[in-house]
């Protein structure tokens, strides 16, 4: 059997199997646990690999799953877009494994390890399966698996992480359930539920008010999953009482695989011309995800919990996705791809710092930032690192996408989303300049504020690997769109 | 009249949907609005078998010795496949949803969200 012709089911059964794997190892040996999880991962991003080289080199996968024939039977489909955000969720969610060893300790009773590894499985599993699917219903059940998960990994963290959850709990499930009756709508209308059916049977129907209200139901269901702005109020809580290691791991894949699944829907299962001429939701979007930047940087500003400035930052950044996919360019459009990965990777970075700082300082608050430098100097490179890559400044990889992004806005000659773009990066500027200058030259410079010194090695390595990417990216940024991000715009851009 | 009275299932689906929307909107109840949760998603159900649904048709099992196959005589399975698999996923979410209730409890002695707010805003 050749391995890497299944490598595209084995990269979702491989995760799900090995969650419940993971809980009889209980019983066996408690120690077992941790390497075991990690190992898991680590093949999942191997595999995650082969499918991406696979896909550049032979073109699009396409795997029936027992055979069946696709309308029929459920089909993955994985071209372009799809190796590449697979490629992102299994590499950050290996990374943050191994950096979850002594984050997570510190955290969660050591009782709950074990459990705590087999739903950040089962959450893996999930995100891959949407990622990978190429069928509208299988998608839902994936979507459900990653939410689920993602719920009982918030509900673990502090104390008010409860009601977060609880409060997520209700949102997602309205999303989820707009996204199911969008397929209902679909399913009535053309009788499949394969997206490659779907893009060959749609556009006679375009006219037809039920694909109207189906494409409602989608876009306002997937954008509660994301939080576009208006519907965001569950995640700023969510992602501040979690345990660091979620956070960091949840805000870099959930919504960039909702923002995956929002191109999927607006580009593949409908044309282009669809959202342009016959409808306006990309005018909509637009606007949408320019209030989106706006509110997310003001918001931004005025948060002293550190998590919770990361939170409405990433508000901002998930407007910029979504706006750079609407505008209707190419620029744009690679804007927005190219920034899922950057985003993804400064995200996570600054979230595992997050965390870092937790883990000795005992604090989130900013106040308590001041001469970190001098306890943890290399962690606070990595930081300043993170920090100008969010703010776009050169060879960092954040510079690039924004670009793009401004790029793109000003090509559809949309002023006011260009002058969004470059304000939330002066609102970045603002808040990473004035953590930077307490990091730096803070009020107990000279004296160790605190008695501790660098984050243990686990948590380290991980957080520099990450600030490293953010260089290495903005440096072959180039070679990435040329080989990857080029192929996946939209034939009608 | 006929658009009522011929299609009563999807105004039924629309009625139920909105009422689980109102309870998981408005009420104050943490269980209150679970049970919301919860009709909306049964409406969802009701939704995907209305679609299935044909006049005169039977059961889809395929007796070997019939000659020819009329699809207008047997329902669409594949609605109702596909909300068993709904089914198991909104029993799971249930589940967790549950869970996480109790945790609440255990924390603040209360599944009034009015209340919880005050015992949150207190603690500041």
């Amino acid at each position: 059997m050749n391995l890497s012709e299944h490598a595209s089911i084995l990269i979702v059964v491989i995760p799900l199997v090995a969650s419940f794997i993971n809980i009889f190892l209980i019983f066996l040996k408690r120690s077992l646990c941790y390497p075991f999880f990690v190992l898991v991962l680590g093949i999942c991003f191997a595999l995650s690999i082969d499918i991406l080289y696979t896909v550049i080199n032979f073109g699009t996968v396409r795997y029936k799953l027992g055979g069946w024939m696709p309308p029929w039977g459920i089909e993955y489909v994985i071209d372009y877009l799809n190796a590449y955000v697979i490629v992102i969720v299994s590499s950050i969610s290996f990374i943050i494994a191994i950096y979850s060893k002594d984050s997570v300790k510190k955290e969660i009773t050591k009782a709950r390890l074990p459990y705590f590894y087999s739903t950040y499985l089962l959450l893996t599993t999930g995100l891959l399966g949407i990622t990978i699917t190429g069928d509208i219903f299988n998608l839902y059940v994936f979507l459900e698996i990653a939410s689920l998960s993602a719920y009982a990994l918030i509900a673990i963290g502090e104390k008010r992480s409860v009601l977060a959850s609880y409060n997520y709990i209700i949102m997602g499930t309205i999303g989820a359930c707009f996204y199911l009756l969008g397929v209902g709508y679909i399913y009535i209308i053309t009788g499949s539920l394969n997206i490659n059916d779907l893009t060959r049977l749609l556009p006679s129907m375009y006219e037809s008010k039920v694909t109207l209200t189906a494409l409602a139901f989608f876009v306002v269901g997937i954008a509660i999953k994301i939080a576009l702005f208006p519907l965001h109020r569950w995640l700023p809580d969510s992602y501040t009482f979690a345990p660091s290691a979620v956070s960091a791991f949840a805000s870099a894949t959930v919504t960039k695989v909702g923002i995956y699944v929002l191109i999927r829907i607006s580009f593949t299962l409908f044309e282009p011309r669809f959202l342009t001429e016959i409808t306006p939701l990309s005018n909509m979007l637009i606007w949408w995800a320019t209030i989106a930047i706006f509110f997310g940087s003001i918001i931004a500003i005025g948060q002293t919990d550190f998590k919770r400035t990361l939170s409405y930052i990433l508000i901002a950044e998930i407007g910029y996705m979504v706006l750079g996919a609407n505008l209707g360019n190419k620029e744009g459009f690679i804007g927005a791809v190219l920034h899922m990965l950057n985003d993804a990777v400064m995200i996570a970075c600054l979230f595992m710092i997050a965390g870092g700082i937790f883990y000795r300082v005992g604090s989130r608050n900013l106040e308590d930032f001041n001469g970190l430098n001098k306890n943890m100097p290399i962690t606070m490179s990595a930081f300043t690192i993170a920090a100008l890559s969010m703010i776009g400044i050169p060879p960092t990889a954040g510079f690039f996408s924004k670009w793009y992004l401004i790029l793109g806005a000003i090509e559809a000659r949309h002023w006011i989303s260009a002058s969004a773009l470059i304000f939330s990066s002066l609102v970045n500027a603002f808040i990473f300049f004035k953590l930077l200058e307490k990091v730096y030259f803070g009020k107990n410079v000279g004296v160790l504020k605190y008695n501790f010194r660098e984050l243990p090695l686990s948590m380290m390595i991980p957080i520099l690997i990450m600030a490293l990417a953010i260089l290495i990216i903005g440096f072959y940024s180039g070679e990435i769109i040329s080989s990857v991000i080029k192929f996946t715009v939209p034939a009608g851009f | 009249m006929e658009i009522i009275i011929g299609k009563y299932n999807y105004w039924i689906y629309i009625s139920l949907m909105m009422i689980g929307f109102y309870a998981m909107i408005a009420k104050k109840n943490l269980v209150k609005k679970l049970v919301g949760m919860n009709i909306f998603q049964t409406a969802i159900i009701l939704f995907f078998i209305s679609t299935a649904y044909k006049k005169d048709a039977t059961i889809p099992i395929l007796v070997k010795s019939q000659e020819a196959i009329n699809p207008a005589q047997y329902i669409n399975p594949l609605p109702h496949v596909l909300m068993l698999t709904a089914i198991v996923v909104m029993v799971s979410t249930f589940g967790v949803a549950l869970a996480v209730i109790m945790m609440i409890y255990k924390q603040y002695k209360t599944l009034d969200e009015d209340e919880i707010i005050e015992i949150l805003k207190k603690k500041k």
